[in-house]
């Protein structure tokens, strides 16, 4: 199995970046020794247990929690009426505008419940089990309404309403909605370049269909869990594993509308979160019972619970049609995207909008999107939101137009490619991208060129994009004594970021990874820092990291200087020493030696705001082979090449491009969410909801392809999302070699192969 | 509920402790006995992040019940390094960065010491299937098999 290393050999000689550390935290991972959220112990520390609607949408008439506070050993019973109301505040949380009255009733359900597992009352007790038995016996009275649970009905004007207070956002070009009726439909978008109608009418050949996909869960293996102790001051600590300490933070306090200096969050490990982990749910409610019971509260999900009322992403209707000369150039595109947001408004169809077109060029297109709510779970952000849905319609679509030109697909894509200038639909042109490159490398690989024979065995290969974030990162630096650095993050650590920043830091002070020791901090230790997401710790807390490191080496200088004699001016620092106007040298660990005789500690600091990513780009190629008695597809090899700029750590790059891409491979064959026609969830355990097991796949072949991304000192770009987006395609298009069906509904499971197959 | 008196062996120790008969092995490791090595991904047996070994065999510690193990010999993650010393499955995940978010990890190297224990030489095929109970969301399983392949040469290596 190559793995292949593409490099660029024209790039600065780097000391530590490109070199494969051992990870800082990792003794601790592989001891059992790391904290995780649930791991928490704290001293008269209660546990707590959610009580949750049957139902997947009713009216609550009235909750009687009586005999529930009546049970020996239970401390404080929580619902709705203990949270403030918000009315129709909007509050600004980092990543956009929220609003607050549903924040609020998804954490704890007002007067209606929206789907099922929609929490609604909360009890503390001595220990878990009294807590759960206690939850059985609060009384709540329901008044029945009928679901939608499926987009497009939930459009139909006659649908069952969720929300009372949404009326359709317009966004772009779209036509302003009926402000008076409320609607299931929060938002319409469209998107116009050009004029892609008249565009189509030159067209020689025009391809249009229509995709279908089920909802998806990321699937972190960790549950979700919050310890909250509310102190006799007022104070709030909050432990919990989460993507975001500072935007828990925030939204802690604004749910309870105490100051947000009130909150302190202590990030404890986490274990995955692929953007699922960024709102709250548990942890204000566990800040309630702690303020009711006055002891720390432990509240912790159980996996029925993760799949019912957290996650997921969006089940989505998708219609493409695409225009191409005879020369094999495209002309048009048009989309047509409906995402469900769950229970209320918010899917990533904006995104997916954004997304649909952006590995290509298109002279003209129109897209349009719609976000509409449904009755299963509040959908969130999940590993390139929208993006995977998008791209498994577009690159079905782009290889049917391959096949019927008669054009190699890799040559196809590359004919048509996005590349720097490219203005995107909805209207961002390109810096410096990487897409060429990557489909280059697919069609360079020893897999796109090796025979592949046997019957019902095809090849397939598609591409997707995300945009990759920015935003705000902190970090801090203090020089240690013994030559070491002591490195404060903000950015919590979910796949190795302790060590790929710390290695950025490393490289620009010239020192070793290993003398560096990261830690991610508490939110009243380190500076405000975003989410760990859009794939943005490595480029944006690593820029902030490199600031940090210039900050002390500036400061070194200046001891330097002073133990020479000279002026700071004289001094120049490179190689992980200071050089003196004489030919004097100074290492940073004699400089370190003698920070306390030379002016005292050094502490350097560094921020990282508004730079943005210039975008990121993956080719997969993969071979299946269908069992064409049962519809089931075997992945026999897989293959994908990404641009990742700058590979900080390499093992960590091809970590989040395996991973990626598998978790694509169980969305594409597997997973889904089975709904009942009450909407109950019916698959809500590891067991029915079937994510890939290492049995499942071979070995993820990877090629790091590296584009440097102009933006960023080193030329990082983010790696983690922009994997998952090509498998459902590339599978798709490799079944259709295989054995002659386009698979235009997501997931490809037995039944769904078998029926194409039938039909032939 | 009244509590029994549970004696059994962990990491070598002979060691007793409370529960109740409806505790599960899961927690009266990670509750009774602060040993949080191990971890709870879903409680119904199916994600295999609890995995210890039960007299030898593996087990998913959240599908036994803690008075079970009444006389039983147990071992945990915590078990698996000698003191300070990393065994070689331990240092080939190091090494193959063969984890990301960490969560599953202790129950992949107790799983791997299982079948390396059983089958000192496996394929890859061997490998997959026997840690094919263990649930990975992060990595694709790819460096994981390619840890435990490491390891399990290692081991050779140090045997012979």
């Amino acid at each position: 199995m190559a793995t292949a290393d593409l490099r660029s050999t024209e790039k600065p000689a780097y000391k530590v970046i490109g070199t494969r550390p051992v990870r800082h935290d990792g003794v601790d991972k592989v001891t059992g020794r790391a904290q995780y959220g649930a791991d928490v112990r704290l001293t008269g520390m209660l546990h707590a247990a959610m009580l949750r609607s049957p139902y997947a949408h009713a009216t609550v008439k009235n909750i009687d929690t009586s005999k529930a506070e009546a049970v020996p050993g239970v401390r404080a019973v929580v619902t709705s009426a203990d949270l403030p109301d918000h009315g129709d505040r909007m509050v600004e949380l980092g990543e956009g505008a929220v609003n607050m009255r549903h924040l609020a009733t998804n954490v704890l359900a007002g007067d209606k419940v929206l789907y099922k597992g929609h929490a609604v009352a909360a009890v503390a007790a001595d220990d878990v089990h009294t807590a759960r038995e206690a939850v059985k016996l609060i009384e709540v009275e329901y008044e029945l309404l009928e679901p939608v649970l499926d987009v497009r009905q939930a459009m139909e004007p006659t649908a069952p309403v969720l929300n009372d207070d949404v009326r359709t956002q317009s966004v772009g070009g779209a036509d302003p909605g009926d402000d008076a009726k409320p609607t299931n439909v929060a938002k319409h978008i469209l998107f116009e370049k050009g004029n892609a109608a008249e565009a189509f009418e030159t067209a020689h050949l025009v391809v249009e269909r229509e995709f279908h996909t089920a909802t998806v869960h990321q699937g972190y293996i960790e549950p979700h869990n919050a310890t909250a102790v509310w102190n006799a001051d007022g104070k709030v600590t909050v432990y919990t594993s989460t993507q975001g300490s500072f935007t828990v933070r925030q939204q802690t306090a604004e749910l309870l509308r105490i100051p947000v200096s009130d909150v302190k969050v202590v990030p404890m490990e986490i274990g995955g979160g692929f953007g699922g982990k960024i709102s709250v749910y548990l942890q204000p409610v566990a800040v309630l019972l702690s303020r009711k019971s006055g002891r720390p509260v432990k509240l912790v999900m159980d996996r029925a619970d993760v799949f019912e009322a957290t996650g997921p992403t969006p089940g989505s209707y998708i219609r493409v049609k695409l225009g191409v000369s005879e020369e094999g150039k495209l002309v048009a595109g048009d989309a047509y995207l409906a995402y469900e947001a769950g229970a209320y408004p918010g899917s990533p169809v904006g995104p997916g909008c954004m997304c649909i077109f952006s590995c290509y060029d298109f002279p003209t297109a129109r897209v349009e999107g719609f976000d509409v709510c449904v009755n299963k779970p509040r959908t969130n952000a999940y590993r390139a939101p929208g993006s995977t849905n998008a791209c498994f319609a577009v690159d079905t679509v782009m290889d049917e137009l391959a096949a019927k030109l008669g054009i190699d697909p890799a040559e196809f894509r590359l004919m048509n490619a996005a590349e720097e200038g490219t203005r995107r639909v909805d209207g961002p042109v390109y810096n410096r991208i990487g897409m060429v490159e990557t489909v280059e490398a697919i069609k360079q690989s020893e897999h796109y060129n090796s025979p592949l024979e046997g019957p019902n065995r095809g090849r397939g290969i598609a591409t997707g994009f995300w945009f990759n974030a920015g935003l705000n990162s902190s970090v801090s630096a203090t020089v240690n004594l013994d030559g070491t650095v002591s490195l404060v993050e903000g950015s919590t650590d979910i796949g190795g970021t302790r060590t790929s920043i710390a290695m950025q830091f490393a490289e620009t002070l010239g020192i070793t990874a290993e003398a560096v020791k990261p830690a991610v901090v508490d939110t009243d230790s380190v500076g405000y820092t975003d989410v760990t997401g859009g794939s943005r710790v490595t480029f944006a807390t690593g820029i902030a990291a490199v600031e940090a490191a210039k900050d002390v080496m500036a400061q070194l200088v200046e001891r330097a200087a002073l133990v020479w004699g000279c002026s700071a001016d004289d001094v120049t620092y490179s190689d992980g020493a200071a050089h003196g106007p004489n030919g004097e040298n100074l290492h940073f660990d004699e400089i370190a030696e003698r920070l306390n005789t030379t002016g005292g500690p050094v502490i350097g600091s560094g921020t990282c705001s508004g730079v943005n990513q210039s975008g990121a780009f993956g080719t997969h190629c993969v071979d299946v082979e269908v069992d064409p008695d049962t519809g089931k597809v075997q992945i026999l090899r897989y293959t994908v090449a990404q641009d990742a700029g700058t590979a900080i750590h390499p093992d960590y790059v091809e970590g989040q491009m395996q991973g990626g891409a598998v978790q694509g491979i169980g969305w594409a064959l597997n997973e889904e969410y089975w709904y009942d026609g009450e909407g109950s969830m019916r698959n809500a355990t590891f067991l029915d909801y079937r994510i890939p097991t290492c049995y499942d796949v071979p070995m993820i072949e990877t090629i790091i392809v590296e584009v440097p991304d102009p933006n960023h000192p080193y030329g990082v770009r983010g790696v983690g999302e922009v994997p998952i987006c090509p498998p459902p395609a590339a599978i798709a298009n490799a079944v259709h070699q295989a054995v002659g069906v386009r698979m235009q509904q997501l997931p490809m499971s037995p039944p769904r192969v078998l029926a194409e197959i039938l039909k032939k | 509920m009244p509590k029994r008196i549970v004696s059994c062996t962990i990491n070598g120790t002979p060691t007793e402790f409370l529960c109740e008969p409806r505790w599960t092995l899961l927690e009266a490791l990670r509750d009774g006995l602060d040993m949080t090595g191990t971890k709870e991904g879903c409680s119904n047996g199916n994600c295999g992040a609890c995995t210890v070994l039960l007299n030898g065999e593996s087990v998913v510690s959240c599908l036994v019940l803690a008075v079970e193990c009444e006389g039983a010999e147990l071992r945990t993650i915590e078990g698996v390094a000698e003191g300070s010393h990393l065994d070689e499955v331990q240092n080939a995940f190091l090494e193959c960065a063969a984890l990301q978010c960490g969560v599953c990890t202790p129950g992949f190297i107790v799983q791997a010491e299982s079948l390396l224990d059983e089958i000192p030489e496996p394929t890859e095929d061997e490998i997959r299937f026997h840690l094919a109970g263990n649930l990975c969301r992060c990595t694709g399983y790819d460096k994981i098999v390619r840890a435990v392949q490491a390891a399990a040469e290692k081991r050779q290596t140090a045997d012979a």
